[in-house]
């Protein structure tokens, strides 16, 4: 069983029209939604929820208001600035439990905090498992890693070939818990400057962590300097440049349609998101 | 005033429209501009200021005072990030995984923890025209991007109008970048992508209290959800810049559409109008 993930550093560049039609095209696979801030592969991938599971991570502070004498200590102690006036704001509390155990009158108690959910579920193109995460919530790699491990039971179970993981942007926190130990990072960029910066951070992550990694560049024609640039720092590190998709908006009239674009037209879109499968199955077998 | 541009969905313009705004705004008053998106800081691409001070910023972690531990175990105990192991006569303290909250070496009954500084990014300040630019980026490999974001934000002048451009989606570093402001302008485009992540950073912005606004970018590209959701919730959309291969092309090339099509300079002009308004109504 080999995992692949989808990053790309910038947001908006296409890891999730790229997946769902990745699961379009590939035969045996489990999916996984990684991006549990703001997840968008379920709304292609049309699920029946099969199971719902609360996902429980991480304490916050609680003040007792008739222990509480209004010494002060933890207010002063705390690094987050997460109590004022003798109460805490949960937004800012990262539930170190530092006031919990300095508090003289035992006034403050550490309570487990419901922070999202997640769901398997069914999809015409097989298991998808995915989560929400609640607002202004923490802990996103946990719940990244929670998903994953899902994902692989699921797949160890039904013997499947391939995991298919849709991936955050940036490079904190659950873009490290989602690439570590996978196979491969597929890693779509833009020709934009703006691409081409956070492309060079995503690769140095996935260096960082050992991960390998294939480029994938969408909207290759709105600037073809800029691929090109793309491609020649890609060549110098040794990374495959497996696609380039033209700027069509095709790809949006087949997400308005709620469809992966591979199986709403077959034009070259589709046809560079058929070969970079091709790309990414003949590398994982090179391995 | 404290202007916030977030999104949800990632990649649907935030960075053209703080980068815009402030741009408009420069000449009619002073204006920092803050990029808060430290684990892929962009707006520096097209305001091109020149950084004059440059710092790291670091979090304080546990170092071993060996001659002074005991291994009693109680700064394992106290982490509530399991960062501290303590196993018969060995102490690892496992630094991507601490917070800096201090508990342990405060709580150690030997005095055997000091702390020392751990960089976890990097923060510069510049200008560039009228404007003051701040940014901070996260170090390759780390995993927390709120203490650099905390960082930038302790560099907030309240004389000025600050605008702040953030991160994609709704967790703590959105949530971190965005708390404190007056308004918040949310950037989406019409697709259902857009308005899924929208409603999610609509619900953020409403949890933290602050009043918002829509800007739709590609207008036209995909349905009129978006529209409708907006109507529905009462939510005012202030600005649409249509769906523009030119517009896109400017910013492939790092160019900032009130610079490329002055023309713009009047609607982002009458946008932050708008905003004022709104969130002088709310304080009122």
């Amino acid at each position: 069983m080999k995992e692949i993930v989808v990053i790309s550093g910038k947001g908006g560049t296409g890891k999730t029209i790229i997946v769902a039609s990745l699961a379009a095209l590939a035969k045996s696979k489990v999916m996984v939604d990684c991006d549990v801030d703001a997840a968008d592969l379920y709304l292609l991938l049309q699920p029946v929820t099969q199971e719902r599971q609360e996902f429980w991570s991480g304490h916050k502070a609680v003040i007792d208001k008739d222990k509480c004498t209004q010494c002060g200590l933890c207010q002063d102690l705390c690094r987050f600035n997460a109590i004022n006036e003798f109460q805490v704001d949960t937004i800012s509390c990262e539930g170190c439990g530092f006031c919990y155990h300095i508090c003289p009158e035992e006034a403050i108690t550490m309570q487990e905090n419901l922070s999202g959910s997640w769901f398997t579920a069914d999809t015409r193109y097989g298991p998808l498992v995915y989560a929400k995460l609640g607002i202004a919530q923490e802990n996103s790699g946990k719940l990244v890693a929670t998903v994953r491990q899902q994902a692989k039971l699921i797949a160890k179970k039904q013997g499947v070939d391939y995991i298919l993981s849709d991936g955050p942007p940036g490079i904190g926190c659950p873009v490290i818990s989602s690439i570590s130990g996978v196979n491969l990072a597929v890693i779509v960029t833009e020709p934009t400057l703006s691409g081409i910066h956070d492309l060079n951070r995503a690769i140095s992550v996935c260096q960082h962590f050992n991960v390998p990694v294939m480029v994938c560049i969408n909207k290759y024609d709105l600037n073809e300097d800029n691929s090109r640039q793309i491609e020649n720092y890609c060549h110098s590190q040794g990374i495959e440049v497996a696609s380039k998709i033209p700027f069509d908006n095709v790809v949006t009239e087949a997400l308005v349609k709620g469809l992966p674009v591979v199986e709403y037209s077959d034009n070259s879109v589709s046809q560079q998101i058929t070969q970079l499968w091709q790309s990414i199955l003949r590398l994982l077998e090179n391995k | 005033m404290i202007i916030a541009v977030a999104s949800g969905k990632g990649g649907t313009g935030k960075t053209l429209v703080a980068t815009s705004l402030a741009l408009s705004l420069e000449n009619k008053k002073p204006v920092q501009l803050l990029d808060c998106d430290v684990e892929e800081p962009n707006a520096y691409i097209f305001i091109k200021p020149s950084f004059s001070h440059k710092e790291t910023v670091t979090i304080p972690i546990p170092q071993l005072v060996e001659k002074r531990c005991t291994y009693c175990g109680k700064c394992a105990e106290v982490c509530a990030y399991n960062a501290i192991a303590v196993f018969l006569k060995i102490v690892l303290i496992f630094p991507e995984l601490c917070h800096g909250c201090g508990a342990c070496s405060y709580l150690c009954p030997e005095d055997a923890l000091s702390e020392v500084n751990k960089e976890v990014g990097i923060l510069e300040i510049g200008c560039s025209k009228g404007i003051e630019f701040i940014q901070g980026e996260l170090t390759i490999g780390e995993a927390m991007a709120p203490p650099v974001i905390k960082e930038v934000k302790r560099h907030i002048n309240q004389e000025k109008l600050i605008i702040i451009d953030v991160a994609p989606g709704i967790s703590c570093p959105v949530v971190e970048a965005v708390k404190g402001s007056d308004f918040c302008l949310l950037v989406t485009e019409p697709t259902p992508f857009g308005l899924n992540d929208l409603a999610l950073a609509v619900d953020m912005v409403n949890k933290l209290n602050i009043p918002c606004g829509v800007v739709i970018n590609r207008d036209g590209a995909g349905d009129s959800k978006v529209e409708e959701y907006c109507r529905k919730e009462g939510i005012p959309v202030l600005l649409r810049i249509p769906l523009d291969i030119e517009i896109a092309r400017l910013y492939s090339r790092g160019i900032t559409l009130v610079e490329g099509i002055p023309q713009w300079q009047e609607a982002f002009l009458s946008l932050y109008n708008d905003i004022e308004q709104i969130a002088h109504q709310t304080q009122g």
